[in-house]
């Protein structure tokens, strides 16, 4: 690298501008008194927000590029998933605003924003080592804010418990980034790609020790143990925040090492660990949707669900077992993320609304809640039958191109488990909506007051998961083009 | 200008109608009841009259789809496309109105729920969008989004106004149509795939590439979705407890429109892209259909409840439709496709009955009541016409669909045995047997109850209600000759077809 160009700085616009957005809020924070703290969630959603539009308009890669003497990678993975981060967090901010101990203070929002960082860093990292560094700064954060409310026990150690199998889990992937190095002699995710094709076990057994790390950030079987403790103890909006955009960049990395420094591409390397990804999709999402089953806490409910989720799009990837349908299935992966994520988000912000009023995350909580905000009660709707695959919503169409995917790899009996899975799921969401329109109110139960925050971000995201489930083309056909980009 | 012509488009404006309704629903105070009522009452008619503007558009000499809209959706490369396709024939039309002729009836039977009625409307009104999106689908993909949407709403009437059991009955309806559904998916997802379209127009035009070994399974995939939706007997059991536990309103679209999308798939779909399966799986299902007709009229008899007799009655009848349509030649599909109407209309005015002394004396025990033709005769002399249709007496609408029904399955080179008529045949016995039964039970003899001696009669909106479907039971058993000119050209168009795949296999 010779000079300094404009698409060095266009690569890490993002994170300059998340940077200046976390000092601003540190600022803010000290300098702002009294009731106006209230809007220290709103600034950083704007915020948020304003760094997702910036991005999209001025960051698209013309063409795909390493940067930084090869640490990362400017291309249209990065840019898509960059966008999911900054949206989710966004709403996050957003529907922070309200929650007791968390919503005024400017040191979580400065955490969060970090998180943010280090997310779009993992999407773009191109070398073991940037990767590392991106995926800690991703951890570290997120430790912080599930143990956030050190007062209250559960949420420190929901905490001590996610820090705990992170430190083991990320500690087992360096060790096999050391034997990728090792092996390869290089620390390039694409160099590392082009050298180690030949060692069939090695790629075997390194693949099985990144994956460790990975299905950690993916809460996949049999790395998901943390996830309901951890989704039950943090805030409910941090664990709205791990639940989608956490998981998401763990899909993102997924992506680029198991298909570029693995050499996914290449259907013979591919075939040293995709029959593992395989079964771990199946173990994860049959597993996750039957614990779902018994679950009567909210959050854990919506934890197993999302391991369940995460096996689905976990199936969507090991549809590049079939050449034509790479593309595809790459595609596939990425749509569902950006479904899940929108309708995963508008449950939880039900979830802390209902919880706020009731002070419990029970199901039963949701007794009636159509009689004391009718608002709510569609918004959870939407969330649940989208969750569900219920045509016109967004998660129809991201199992759509799923089971699309799967059938064109010829991966019949796949699609069966997931469709099977999809039933089975289906089942807790509606009893969890029979609840909501169903059972009586509690005694002294009252209209539940949604703020204008709130208002305005289930709204959005309401109209988002419509969206994406009916003008789908505008969305998909760019996403599609994402694989033959990352190569 | 594109986006002008497809929502100006007549099939556009039918079908998505109704969402007028609901926006207006939507910016109703909760507690306005009587408003949201009428509403939705004003919406389902508009929907009616713009349906009849369909039928005039529609020209029924003419065997292949019209009115169509067409716009790209989903676009993948080469790869497979995505048509937001919208399309009707003959028999879509006369689906299309029964449906926007029985939801006005079914809303207005409906302004005697006095719970959340803003919000029973609106799902009343978004279930008649589900419906009607069903039958004027030409692509796959958006008909797969209809057909599951309808069930949506259909849940949340059965689950929230529905009996004591809702819940189960709700969840059951629900699981059982998507189990089958998420199978067609995946063969709808098999022939978007192979011929990288899920445009029903080209994939009919299309069908002779789909090797046969691939059709059956195709068609299985196909098959088990409407069948269950139909109910084909053995996969009936959702029935009885849905329409149990629904309330009236939603029992008559269930059974007036919602089975009727399952025969419609057989028709539509399994019929019209697999005509080769359909002649290898015809004897089965006839087989089952004629057990279905024989085992829903014996368990009609055996119940103490009403609206489970009628419910089981309708196994019973769809039985018939199931027969009519693998005989797969004219008179067995015309008498099919009648039939579903005839079944729609009897079948719907039964459960309004049944629904009207419910509301009076919360009870729909057979034992409960007796001579209530002394009390009420306005109501008996309707349920009189009714039961009568509903058990296939010549000169109303049931006759004339079940007796061309049995001649199609008699002539049919396909089922090639009498057997199957004449096992069918024993069910119009029985169902007379049970009708009548039932309507003695209910209406003649002594008044047995002292409850039942001070029953209102009918109000006029309660006759108001019933007279136009008996108004359809005369003509349609008097004159259905329209009824069958209007589908003749498209069945006739699809027996050929049929009959080409019959002779190919040497029968």
């Amino acid at each position: 690298m010779t000079d300094f160009q404009t698409i060095d700085l266009l690569a890490i616009l993002p994170e300059i501008a998340l940077t200046a957005l976390g000092v601003l809020v540190l600022v803010l924070d000290v300098t702002w008194r009294g009731k106006i703290r209230q809007q220290l969630g709103v600034v950083t959603a704007v915020g948020l927000f304003a760094i997702a539009a910036l991005t999209a308009v001025f960051t698209y890669p013309a063409e795909s590029q390493l940067l930084y003497g090869g640490m990362m990678r400017h291309d249209l993975l990065a840019f898509v998933m960059r966008l999911i981060f900054l949206v989710a967090a966004g709403f996050t901010a957003l529907l922070s605003v309200d929650v007791d101990n968390l919503g005024r203070r400017g040191e979580y929002y400065a955490v969060l924003i970090a998180a943010v960082i280090g997310m779009n860093l993992m999407a773009a990292s191109a070398d073991l080592i940037m990767l590392y560094l991106a995926l800690e700064t991703t951890s570290i954060s997120a430790y912080i804010l599930a143990g956030f409310l050190f007062n209250e026990e559960r949420s420190a150690e929901a905490g001590m418990k996610y820090f705990l199998f992170g430190a083991v889990t990320s500690t087992v992937m360096l060790f096999g980034f050391s034997l990728l190095f090792g092996f390869a002699g290089t620390t390039n995710l694409y160099q590392i790609g082009t050298t180690i094709q030949a060692n069939s076990l090695a790629i075997t057994v390194i693949a099985v020790l990144v994956l460790v790390g990975v299905g950690f950030k993916l809460a996949v079987f049999p790395f998901h143990f943390w996830s309901p403790d951890v989704y039950e103890g943090a805030p409910t909006p941090v664990t709205a925040f791990i639940s989608t955009a956490s998981k998401a960049a763990g899909f993102a990395v997924l992506l680029r090492v198991f298909l570029i420094a693995f050499d996914g591409t290449n259907l013979q390397s591919a075939s040293n660990w995709l029959p593992l990804l395989t079964s771990i999709a199946v173990v994860t999402t049959s597993l996750g949707n039957l614990v779902a089953l018994t679950q009567k806490n909210i959050k854990r409910l919506l934890a197993y669900s999302s391991i369940a989720h995460a096996g689905y799009a976990l199936m969507a990837f090991t549809a590049i077992q079939s050449a034509p349908v790479q593309a595809e299935a790459v595609a596939a992966v990425v749509y569902y993320l950006v479904t899940y994520v929108l309708t995963n988000l508008t449950a939880f912000g039900v979830i802390i609304l209902v919880a706020k009023n009731v002070g419990s995350d029970d199901v039963a909580a949701f007794a009636g809640l159509n009689k004391r905000s009718a608002g709510l009660s569609l918004a959870m709707l939407v969330a649940f039958l989208s969750l569900g695959g219920i045509p016109p919503l967004a998660g129809f169409v991201g199992k759509f191109f799923i089971f699309m995917a799967l059938v064109k790899a010829n991966l019949l009996w796949l699609a069966i488990v997931l469709a099977v899975n999809s039933l089975i799921a289906l089942y807790y969401y509606l009893l969890v909506l029979n609840v909501v329109y169903n059972r009586p109110v509690a005694e002294g139960a009252t209209e539940i007051q949604v703020s204008a925050p709130y208002r305005v971000a289930l709204t959005a995201l309401c109209v988002g998961v419509v969206v994406f489930g009916v003008i789908i083309a505008p969305f998909y056909d760019p996403i599609t083009r994402i694989f033959d980009l990352v190569k | 200008m594109m986006f002008l012509q497809v929502i100006t488009s007549t099939l556009f404006a039918v079908t998505f109608s109704p969402l007028i309704g609901v926006v207006a629903l939507l910016f109703t105070p909760a507690d306005r009841k009587d408003t949201a009522r009428w509403i939705a009452f004003s919406s389902s008619l508009v929907t009616f009259v713009l349906s009849l503007l369909m039928l005039s558009q529609v020209d029924s000499s003419n065997a292949n789809m019209q009115l169509e809209v067409l716009v790209p959706w989903v676009q993948v490369g080469t790869h497979w496309s995505i048509n937001f396709h919208l399309g009707v024939d003959g028999i879509s039309t006369l689906m299309i109105l029964l449906t926007t002729f029985l939801v006005p009836i079914a809303i207005w039977a409906s302004f005697s729920v006095e719970e959340r009625v803003k919000e029973y409307m609106i799902f009343f009104l978004l279930l008649e969008v589900g419906m009607l999106g069903v039958f004027v689908s030409l692509d796959l993909f958006l008909f797969y989004i209809f057909w599951e949407f309808s069930l949506v709403p259909m849940y949340m009437l059965i689950g929230i106004w529905g009996g004591k059991r809702r819940l189960y009955a709700a969840v059951k309806f629900f699981l059982y149509t998507m189990a089958g559904s998420i199978l067609m998916l995946l063969a709808i997802l098999w022939l978007g795939n192979n011929l990288k379209s899920f445009d029903y127009v080209e994939i009919l035009a299309r069908y002779q590439e789909i090797a046969p070994a691939v059709q059956m399974w195709l068609f299985a995939g196909f098959a088990l979705a409407f069948c269950i939706k139909v109910p084909l007997w053995p996969l009936h059991s959702w029935l009885p407890d849905a329409h149990v536990e629904a309330p009236t309103a939603g029992s008559v679209i269930l059974a007036g429109v919602l089975l009727k999308l399952g025969t419609y798939g057989i028709l539509r779909f399994n019929l019209a892209l697999f005509p080769d399966a359909a002649r290898q799986f015809a004897p089965l299902i006839a087989t089952l259909a004629v057990i279905g007709i024989i085992y829903g009229a014996v368990v009609s008899f055996a119940q103490k409840d009403v609206k489970k007799l009628v419910a089981y009655s309708s196994v019973s009848h769809l039985g018939f439709v199931m027969l009519g349509l693998v005989a797969m030649n004219d008179q067995g599909i015309e008498g099919a496709v009648l039939q579903m109407i005839n079944h729609g209309i009897s079948t719907g005015a039964l459960f309004l009955l049944i629904g009207m002394i419910y509301e009076r004396r919360h009870t729909r025990e057979l034992s409960e009541f007796g001579g209530l033709w002394k009390v009420m005769p306005i109501y008996g002399a309707l349920s009189l016409i009714v039961s009568l249709s509903s058990m296939g007496l010549p000169g109303l609408n049931g006759f004339v669909g079940e007796f061309t029904i049995l001649l199609g399955a008699f002539g049919s080179h396909v089922l090639a045995s009498p057997l199957y008529t004449v096992f069918a045949t024993t069910g119009v016995i029985l169902a007379a047997v049970y009708m009548l039964w039932m309507f003695q039970k209910m209406f003649l003899g002594p008044v047995t109850n002292p409850e039942n001696n001070h029953l209102k009669d009918l109000n006029w909106r309660e006759i108001a209600v019933i007279v136009p479907l008996i108004v359809m039971i005369f003509f349609i058993g008097l004159y259905p000759k329209p009824f069958f000119d209007l589908m003749h050209a498209s069945v006739h168009q699809m027996t050929a077809v049929l009959d080409v795949a019959v002779h190919a296999t040497g029968h």
